[in-house]
């Protein structure tokens, strides 16, 4: 795959020590951006991408041609509007969009790094990002947003730099990977690992890739992002271009046709020792434990002001972890609106075209936006 | 705007800090942001009325008074106000005493059941009372502990805080209450409004 021309990078030379205790420099991260910096430099907003994002928010990637993926939430007019904000988003470092990966060849090796590529953290992804407000010469960023795991990284930045960014919006996140978030993302690794192509992460030096195994953590994993009543109303118990049962193990049903076809197109666009690193650096983020139990303490110093949003109907990251964070945060006389929005849509809701939320997002960043330009 | 609003306002200091629990679409968040200068946040059961709140630009929290103030540590803010939603919950005792932990002061307004409208209702209708600030049927209201200015008078002395001012609202003015004057107060006012403290 040819990326690169598409791919805008900005290589770190800072050195930039892990978490795991290695340190890493001149490495690259890959980044995209939308709509104008003004001159004031106070309209920046630093978009965090989930899991098996990147920084290709809207528009079309360039990479797979197929709309960005929070294409109804960020564009012109839109709830992050960008005839009106600097949009950034970077690919996390362990991705696969550019930004220095498992993918990415080890000079001293010369080979790719596979397994040997550093075991990253949430924490060390917004250490690789804050960098780009240096590049863009941005001493504060209006706003810092993201949903599910770019959630986590709006906690962990405001909590490393708590004079960076002016408002807060994690969305249907965490401050804590729960068991049962840790046991869905292990069995997507084991999914991997068990197909014989992924040959202890050294696959990129053959020809074949672990496909298979890495479509059926895919699949495992999109359940999680649906909800019972929206799989339920979206497919039912429909056969897939069948009349009747086939009484065999092909796709019979809707359900199974659709799942296999994510599968499929996932493996095209995502890579597996990625899909290894980031989910495992979902599972040690514990924001918690990183401040001794008291989560209130990891937003101490910060005057930022946070819109928590939660979804009715997603069990991955269901709304009593969201409001443990409005919870923290209420605790230290912090300034949070919360709001729980209602949909069917499960975890993906955020991805989705769900009126309510698009409208409390536009809302509360349009309306900070003019009373951050009046105190000023 | 609730005529009440204005009074509210009178009460609070400027410069002050103020959770308004059952914030409603923010109306009074908005106006005492306007004309006090409050810090103010609320706290709204419904969703819609939360989404009308961010639209304004205020800071709320969808929640219920009943389980979502105890996360507020004691004296988090100078002013809580219950706008006429004390009746509302299923134990009005619990509220008020979370309202006198999280702030420092509490202002409550309850519709008064006293007044003379309801009391005739019932008396010559003999079917429970509908105005128009008590609109609901009996088996549809949502306000299940009503009470009179007379009763939330007495609701001080037995769970033991204390009344710093007490107003009653009738047609549109305010006056005083006092010892002397409480039975009349008592029937003719729509609404009483109190500004209480901890013993």
């Amino acid at each position: 795959m040819n990326i690169k021309e598409n791919i805008k990078t900005l290589i770190i030379e800072k050195p930039l020590k892990l978490d795991c205790g290695r340190t890493i420099s001149k490495f690259p991260l890959a980044y995209e951006t939308y709509g104008k910096l003004n001159e004031n430099k106070d309209n920046a907003i630093l978009v965090f991408h989930a899991l098996t994002g990147d920084q290709f928010v809207t528009g079309v990637n360039p990479v797979t041609k197929k709309d960005g993926w929070w294409s109804y939430a960020v564009g012109p007019k839109k709830s992050i509007d960008t005839d009106k904000y600097f949009v950034i988003c970077a690919n996390v470092i362990g991705g696969c969009m550019g930004s220095f990966g498992p993918s990415h060849e080890n000079p001293e090796t010369k080979k790719i790094y596979g397994t040997d590529f550093p075991v990253i953290t949430i924490n060390d992804m917004v250490n690789a990002q804050v960098n780009l407000l240096d590049f863009f010469n941005i001493k504060k960023l209006f706003s810092v947003v993201g949903a599910s795991m770019g959630g986590m990284q709006v906690l962990q930045f405001v909590s490393n730099f708590p004079d960076k960014a002016k408002t807060a919006v994690p969305i249907a996140c965490t401050s804590s990977h729960s068991a049962q978030n840790i046991a869905f993302n292990e069995l997507g690794r084991q999914a991997i690992t068990a197909d014989h192509n992924w040959m202890d992460g050294k696959y990129n030096s053959k020809s074949t890739l672990p496909d298979k195994g890495l479509a059926v953590a895919r699949m495992a994993a999109h359940i999680t992002y649906l909800s019972k009543k929206g799989l339920q109303e979206k497919f039912g118990r429909n056969l897939q271009e069948r009349d009747d049962l086939k009484f065999g193990f092909d796709a019979d049903f809707q359900i199974e046709s659709y799942l296999r076809y994510q599968g499929s197109v996932f493996v095209d666009r995502f890579d597996a020792n990625s899909y290894l690193y980031i989910t495992r650096a979902m599972d040690y983020f514990d924001l918690v434990k990183q401040f001794d139990g008291n989560l209130s303490n990891a937003f101490k110093k910060t005057k930022t002001k946070f819109f928590i949003m939660s979804f009715t109907s997603d069990w991955l990251y269901p709304t009593q972890e969201n409001k443990d964070i409005v919870i923290a945060l209420n605790a230290i006389g912090a300034n949070v609106g919360f709001v729980e929005i209602d949909s069917d849509k499960g975890h993906d809701s955020f991805l989705l075209e769900v009126p309510d939320f698009l409208n409390a997002l536009k809302n509360f960043l349009d309306k900070s936006y003019i009373e951050s330009n009046d105190e000023s | 705007m609730k005529a009440e609003y204005n009074f509210i306002a009178n009460i609070i200091e400027k410069n002050s800090t103020v959770l308004d629990v059952g914030c409603d679409d923010g109306t009074l968040m908005e106006f005492l942001r306007k004309n006090k200068n409050v810090n103010i946040r609320g706290i709204e059961i419904s969703k819609e009325k939360v989404q009308i709140c961010i639209a304004k630009g205020l800071t709320v929290i969808e929640g219920n008074a009943e389980l979502d103030l105890k996360q507020f540590p004691k004296n988090s803010f100078d002013y809580v106000v219950l706008g006429q939603t004390l009746q509302a919950f299923i134990n009005p005792e619990i509220v008020i005493k979370e309202l006198l932990r999280v702030g420092k002061k509490a202002i409550v307004t309850i519709p008064n059941f006293g007044n003379w409208k309801v009391r005739l209702d019932l008396l010559f209708k003999g079917t429970m009372p509908i105005t128009s600030s008590l609109p609901h049927e009996w088996y549809n209201t949502p306000n299940i502990h009503m009470c009179t200015i007379k009763d939330f008078v007495r609701f001080s002395e037995t769970i033991n805080f204390k009344i710093v001012k007490s107003l009653a609202l009738i047609n549109k003015n305010i006056s005083k209450i006092s010892k002397s004057n409480i039975f009349l107060k008592n029937l003719l006012g729509e609404l009483g409004i109190f500004l209480i403290e901890n013993k």
